[in-house]
């Protein structure tokens, strides 16, 4: 079990050693960060001061080593755009980020499996044929036009709740939160169920089908034939063995929530790491860029991480599988 | 004699299909006595395990009981529904499953799963149900039964899988077992431990049994009396020794014949020619006549032979008789 968690951390450095790589190539490939700092009139001398100041003239190898060095203590440099440490832009702007990313995610899991879970219990009911039909819609409509659709709504229309912002934040010194305030509890509404609406679809359909699969099982059969209530055939017989694979599928998911928030922080002017990466794309800002794409890449490997540790904590076999396996 | 525990009177399931409705199981009627154990035998697809599910109530839609009655202790159970239904399941009726690799919950303590069983059925409190648990493991034969209720289910073996079965089955002292092919997916070595075990169980406890198997040597061992089944009818009821030595129906006659029993003393297998209809096409009269050698045109027509319209133990026209298997030694 240990020696398992202690290859998996391994595995995980490996990943994100080659993502900052990918992270720093974009400092040498994609455009000329000089070109953007210094206007137009400059003179040779200008750039030349300015590639040793940020160390531009050193060799590759050497620029990533120090690029690494410095993105291990935290340093991803000056953001081109804003002349501040891009360390403290991104933990300015985590917080809104991470707040939208939480409640989304609840969201998805909770109407996910409850959702799962029902149609897959009322197979055949209308509400539940109901509810898959609209599932088909929540799959195939883009991020932005739920959005916008949501915003013409709830906003436009109705005007119950707010179409861009977070509304009022209290700041706890290194956290904002919109949690504490009713506005920022409003403004979280639609751009959580913008973004975790495809992901609450998803795991609804995996849950279901999982769950029907479950149910067929001879397992269930014997439950049933020993009498017990259907409430414990069904959530503490059937439900557990369906979440073994649904954690999988679930924990790539809420990653891709954190990543998928560029367009809905876009949609709602959210002010988050996602809406930052996009203006920082619009002006080159690469220190921001390679941040960012440093920071996604980390929280999809702890999210990996702890989804392959949430196995060992449901299903049992594994346990033993892996002590066996090691003699 | 006192009441049987089970009575089932003309049962019939019917599957509505496409192409018509199929009867996996067409006016079974038997009694199982406090104490005796029922094998049911015959070929895949005779209706063997649809009869078992029936009487518990755990028939897969669209299949359902279409006719007959089924009297559990005297009470009538086969229009039994929801809460009522699940009461008597695990409480007065134990079911066995044929594989005891896929029949526990891989996520759940064998312990857990007991505890939950007899909780659902019995007024005990948690710690007696776990003490409850613990002795029905010891009763089923289970080494170290304290640290086993511990255990999952992968960390047992086939056989000690099986024993966990039959002590969930008998947890909440059913009168009643229906055991589906209890040992179908067991090692040999390990399917006579099985079959002794659950006898005496039931032996002990007065519980009556019915042993669903396609396997003559587990009935042979076993059972009290058989019912064999072809196409969903009864061919054959009568007592174990009778149906083994002196089959009164030519199925079951050429079921034994086809069966390698040492205490037969028989030099060659023989087989009976064909396979058994699918349901979708029965021939008319008896479902057997095209696979037997002593049909007549009475047997090619309707209405086929039951228990009831023959001798009460073989539905056949020509029961075989002694004479009949004393010339067949004779040539062999």
């Amino acid at each position: 079990m240990l020696a398992y968690v202690i290859r998996r951390v391994f595995q995980s450095l490996i990943v994100l050693l080659v993502v900052g790589l990918v992270a720093f190539s974009m400092f040498t490939f994609v455009g000329d960060p000089i070109d953007n700092m210094l206007g137009q009139e400059r003179t040779d001398a200008d750039i030349a001061r300015l590639r040793a100041q940020l160390g531009l003239d050193q060799p590759f190898p050497v620029q990533y080593l120090r690029f690494l060095e410095n993105a291990i203590q935290g340093n991803f440099g000056v953001s081109y755009r804003q002349g501040r440490p891009v360390a403290e832009i991104i933990a300015e702007r985590a917080p809104a980020t991470l707040e939208l990313a939480f409640v989304s995610g609840l969201f998805a899991i909770t109407f996910g499996i409850g959702l799962g879970v029902f149609t897959a219990l009322r197979r055949n009911g209308w509400a539940a044929n109901t509810i898959m039909t609209l599932s088909l819609v929540g799959v195939s409509l883009p991020t932005f036009l739920i959005g916008i659709v949501l915003i013409y709504i709830f906003s436009v229309e109705l005007n119950w709740l707010p179409s861009f912002g977070r509304g009022e934040v209290v700041d706890l010194g290194w956290w904002t939160t919109g949690f504490l305030t009713a506005s920022g509890l409003k403004a979280l509404i639609l751009p959580s169920i913008t973004l975790g609406l495809y992901q609450m679809t998803l795991i609804m359909r995996l849950v279901r089908t999982e769950m029907l699969e479950v149910l067929r099982q001879d397992y269930i059969r014997f439950a049933r034939a020993r009498g017990l209530k259907d409430r414990a055939v069904h959530f503490r017989h059937a439900l557990k063995n369906t979440l073994v694979p649904v954690i999988t599928v679930t924990g790539l998911q809420l990653g891709s929530i954190i990543a998928f928030a560029i367009i809905t922080e876009t949609v709602f002017q959210w002010p988050g790491v996602g809406l930052l990466f996009i203006n920082a794309i619009q002006f080159v800002d690469i220190p921001v860029m390679a941040a960012y794409l440093m920071l996604i890449s980390v929280m999809f490997v702890m999210i990996n991480l702890i989804v392959d540790l949430l196995y060992f904590a449901i299903d049992p076999r594994l346990r033993v599988d892996r002590t066996a396996a090691k003699g | 004699m006192t009441d049987p525990v089970l009575s089932v009177r003309n049962l019939t399931v019917e599957i509505p299909t496409r192409r018509g409705v199929l009867r996996p199981v067409d006016g079974v009627s038997y009694d199982i006595a406090a104490g005796e154990i029922l094998g049911v035998v015959g070929e895949s697809g005779a209706g063997k395990s649809m009869t078992g599910n029936a009487v518990i109530g755990l028939l897969d839609p669209p299949a359902r009981i279409t006719g007959g009655e089924i009297h559990l202790l005297g009470e009538r159970i086969d229009q039994l529904k929801g809460e009522a239904l699940r009461k008597i399941r695990g409480k007065k009726i134990g079911m066995i499953f044929q594989d005891p690799l896929t029949s526990l919950n891989p996520l759940l303590k064998v312990g857990e799963q007991l505890t939950e069983t007899i909780l659902a059925h019995l007024p005990v409190s948690q710690s007696d149900a776990e003490a409850r648990a613990l002795a029905a493991l010891e009763e089923v034969g289970i080494p170290a039964a304290t640290q086993r209720l511990n255990s999952y289910p992968h960390e047992f073996s086939g056989g000690m899988r099986q024993r966990v079965v039959i002590a969930l089955a008998l947890c909440a002292e059913p009168s009643l077992v229906i055991a589906d092919e209890p040992t179908t997916a067991l090692d040999v070595s390990v399917q006579a431990q099985i079959i002794a075990l659950l006898k005496r169980l039931c032996r002990e406890r007065g519980t009556a049994v019915m042993l669903v198997t396609h396997d003559m040597g587990v009935i042979a061992e076993a059972a009290d009396r058989v019912a064999v089944m072809y196409a969903g009818r009864l061919a054959e009821l009568a007592p174990v020794q009778q149906v083994v030595q002196a089959p009164q129906h030519p199925y079951t006659d050429g079921l034994m014949g086809s069966t390698p029993l040492a205490s037969l003393g028989q030099k060659r297998l023989r087989q009976i020619p064909g396979s058994m209809p699918r349901l979708t096409a029965l021939p008319d009269g008896c479902a057997f006549h095209p696979r037997c050698q002593r049909a007549t045109d009475r047997c090619r027509s309707n209405p086929g032979p039951t228990l009831a319209a023959c001798n009460g133990r073989a539905a056949c026209w020509h029961p075989l008789t002694d004479e009949d298997r004393a010339a067949r030694e004779a040539t062999a």
